[in-house]
């Protein structure tokens, strides 16, 4: 205990992130200023704090200092929140006793260019942080069972593998897909790189297992219409031709993919006869139809432009691999590939490329500065190596265009509550440390839902995203937050009821007692939104981790200084 | 004279708008740091009572966002938590505060841009009406 001003010892850990927080406020300055703040026995500041040294720092200045309270000023709760409350329990500090003070994406990213300024503001909300920590009481957390059944929505080779995937770990899965058939994108494409291998070759196994297995429940022509709940918990409409079927899932897997972005009619000549897409390509390619001795590809078309500032990774690929099949078909075929960076990465792309090289496929690099020009049946490029303009006259041109966000990507998202990116793709929990996860707990993604990626890439993602649903399956309860409502006294409560009839989830009753109407809250049923505290006018309501003493400490300690 | 830099508390609930301000952070959209957020689990956990004691402490402007109608983590709360900011704006009016200082916007956890315009365009509306000059009672 603090005895001099008999408030809780306050540790208070300051993260610079490399240069996320450090690059752009007076890291140092906001320490010496938490070591000001009432209650503050210890202040820190770590390069990493979520790191193996950082959060050993914050376990040994716990023992070592007697912290009772602990604040890290860092990022966002919804991705670190967990890690920092199992290190304080770990330190011997209830996790409830750890506060998260968010000085990156609501800060230091925020306001880049204002040193001085958010400097300043994320002083405030360390002192708002540690105000609200004195204030902060232990809790323990509940359990709550999980539906051991997932929900799979796309069937698309990552849908499909992701659904494979569980069944075969024991857990029901319904997959839902849009469409008629199985199979998503790899139905309608010939030959996969780098092996060559037919896709239909890499999609009947994966298809197979998921109608053969009996554990797999499919819903084709089919949309999930309603989703409603938490982890463990959803309570899922699935709309088929026929009817709505509800059901209820564990956890979800979100395997929409992408779609090919189709050029306006027109652009380099766009026809779908003689000037066609790599996905009219490999239509003909499939069906055996390809005529053509010139071939001219060009890449990047409409990627990585202001409207799509993004590289759709797998075109260039994918063109040397139809370059390499032409080649293969007929020798004599010329085939030249305009492109503006080859995305040939890894060592297996990088000797495929050489592959095509000695093939006799021909790299031209164009600056989009000076797109090649169609006219006439010939495109005209600059080579930017040779330093002049080349005339390639052709029978077939190619447009390598990118992969973009699914149709109804949005709607998607706004059913499932999880963010999408600037290009309509769905929004990982953390690039690095979560990159199958959503920040929403219980629902994970995989395959080019979240960007484009190949179907080597897709498959493992699949895999991993199954990996990751299942740790709850297989547990079989999950903690749930205690953030619950209570009556602090019954004596306070007047029985008017207004609480009981403000509840969404019938969570309050009003019961006779001698004193007349009170309420009486079920916890269990309880999911802490806190409407019945805010709207109690008698203030005999509380919700634990977020009381009116919490949340005034903060609105006083912002104001106050 | 410096400008006038107004104290505005933000209120954001913990499924929608405040992921919203982190993809606002992690996209990079840049918006005025005149706002404090303090992070709620629902937009109906914002009582009037914290509204009045924020303006009571100094606060010049309360920016209460949510999810979005339709999308509530808890079913209903936002719906309750704008029928309670719309009788707290009234009692803004009563007060002579006024209710313009108090705004309740919506932002689901895939809108970064619009927390960022929202943000923006609050800090300039508080900046019109100017520093909030309580009566003594």
């Amino acid at each position: 205990m603090n005895e001099k001003r008999g408030l809780p010892s306050v540790g208070v850990f300051v993260c610079r992130c490399g240069v996320n927080i450090g690059g752009f406020l007076d890291t140092p300055a906001l320490v010496e200023y938490a070591k000001t703040l009432p209650g503050v026995v210890f202040a820190k500041e770590n390069l990493y704090t979520c790191s193996e040294s950082g959060t050993a720092e914050i376990k040994k200045a716990i023992q070592e200092n007697d912290i009772q309270r602990v604040v890290v000023a860092a990022c966002t709760p919804l991705t670190h929140e967990p890690l920092f409350r199992a290190i304080c329990q770990e330190a011997g500090v209830n996790p409830y006793l750890f506060e998260f003070v968010n000085i990156r994406e609501h800060c230091s990213w925020a306001h880049m260019k204002e040193g001085e300024e958010a400097t300043k503001k994320a002083k405030d909300l360390i002192r708002m942080g540690v105000a609200r920590a004195i204030e902060l009481e232990p809790l323990e957390s509940i359990e709550a069972e999980v539906e051991p059944s997932a929900l799979v929505i796309g069937g698309g080779i990552s849908g499909l593998v992701a659904a494979a995937s569980l069944a075969e770990r024991g857990f029901r899965v319904a997959l839902v897909e849009r469409e008629g058939e199985l199979g998503g994108m790899l139905r309608h494409l010939y030959k996969l790189y780098p092996s060559d291998v037919p896709a239909e070759e890499v999609l009947k196994p994966w298809r197979d297992k998921v109608i053969d297995n009996p554990l797999v429940d499919l819903y084709l022509e089919s949309e999930v219409i309603s989703v409603k709940g938490y982890i463990g918990n959803y309570d899922v409409v699935i709309k088929s031709p026929e009817k709505e079927i509800p059901l209820k899932a564990g956890v979800i897997i979100l395997a929409t993919g992408a779609q090919l972005w189709e050029p306006p009619e027109g652009l380099y000549g766009y026809n779908k006869k003689d000037v066609i897409t790599q996905l009219e390509l490999e239509s003909l390619l499939m069906k055996g139809k390809l005529k053509a001795d010139k071939v001219v590809m060009i890449q990047c078309v409409g990627a990585m432009s202001p409207e799509r500032s993004y590289c759709s990774r797998i075109c260039c690929v994918t063109a040397i691999k139809n370059a390499i099949l032409i080649k293969e078909l007929n020798t004599a075929a010329s085939v030249h590939i305009l492109y503006r960076q080859m995305q040939a990465y890894g060592d297996e792309y990088e000797s495929y490329l050489r592959r095509a090289k000695e093939l006799g496929v021909r790299f031209v690099n164009f600056s989009p500065e000076q797109s090649p020009v169609v006219e006439n049946q010939q495109v005209k490029v600059y080579h930017q190596l040779l330093g002049r303009e080349l005339t390639l006259p052709f029978d077939l041109l190619v447009l390598s265009t990118p992969l973009v966000t699914q149709r109804g990507s949005e709607a998607l998202a706004t059913l499932l509550k999880v963010p999408i990116d600037q290009d309509g793709f769905f929004l990982e929990a953390h690039i690095k440390l979560r990159p199958l996860d959503f920040s929403t707990d219980g629902i994970y993604l995989c395959g080019c839902a979240h960007y484009p990626a190949d179907v080597g890439e897709a498959v493992s993602q699949a895999l991993g995203a199954a990996s990751r649903a299942s740790i709850h399956l297989t547990r079989g309860y999950i903690k749930v937050e205690p953030i619950v409502s209570s009556l602090i006294d019954e004596k306070l409560c007047q029985g008017c009821g207004l609480c009981a009839g403000l509840c969404p989830y019938g969570a309050i009753e009003m019961v006779d007692t001698s004193e007349g109407k009170k309420a009486r809250i079920i916890s269990v049923a309880c999911k802490g939104c806190g409407i019945c505290a805010a709207s109690c006018y008698c203030q005999a309501i509380r919700l634990s981790h977020y009381t009116r003493e919490q949340l005034e400490a903060q609105i006083r300690a912002l104001l106050s200084a | 004279m410096p400008e006038f830099e107004p104290r505005i508390i933000c209120f954001a609930c913990n499924w929608c708008s405040y992921p919203g301000a982190d993809l606002a952070g992690v996209s990079r959209i840049q918006y005025p740091p005149n706002a404090r957020i303090i992070r709620t689990m629902c937009s109906a956990r914002v009582s009037p009572v914290f509204v009045l004691r924020a303006f009571q402490r100094g606060a010049d402007g309360v920016l209460v966002t949510g999810c979005h109608i339709g999308d509530c983590h808890y079913i209903s709360g936002n719906e309750k938590a704008e029928e309670n900011m719309r009788h707290t704006a009234e009692l803004l009016d009563l007060l002579g505060i006024g209710k313009e200082r108090l705004r309740l916007e919506w932002v689901s956890a895939g809108e970064g841009g619009r927390f960022a315009e929202v943000m923006t365009s609050f800090v300039e509306q508080i900046k019109k009406l100017g520093k909030l000059k309580l009566k003594e009672i």
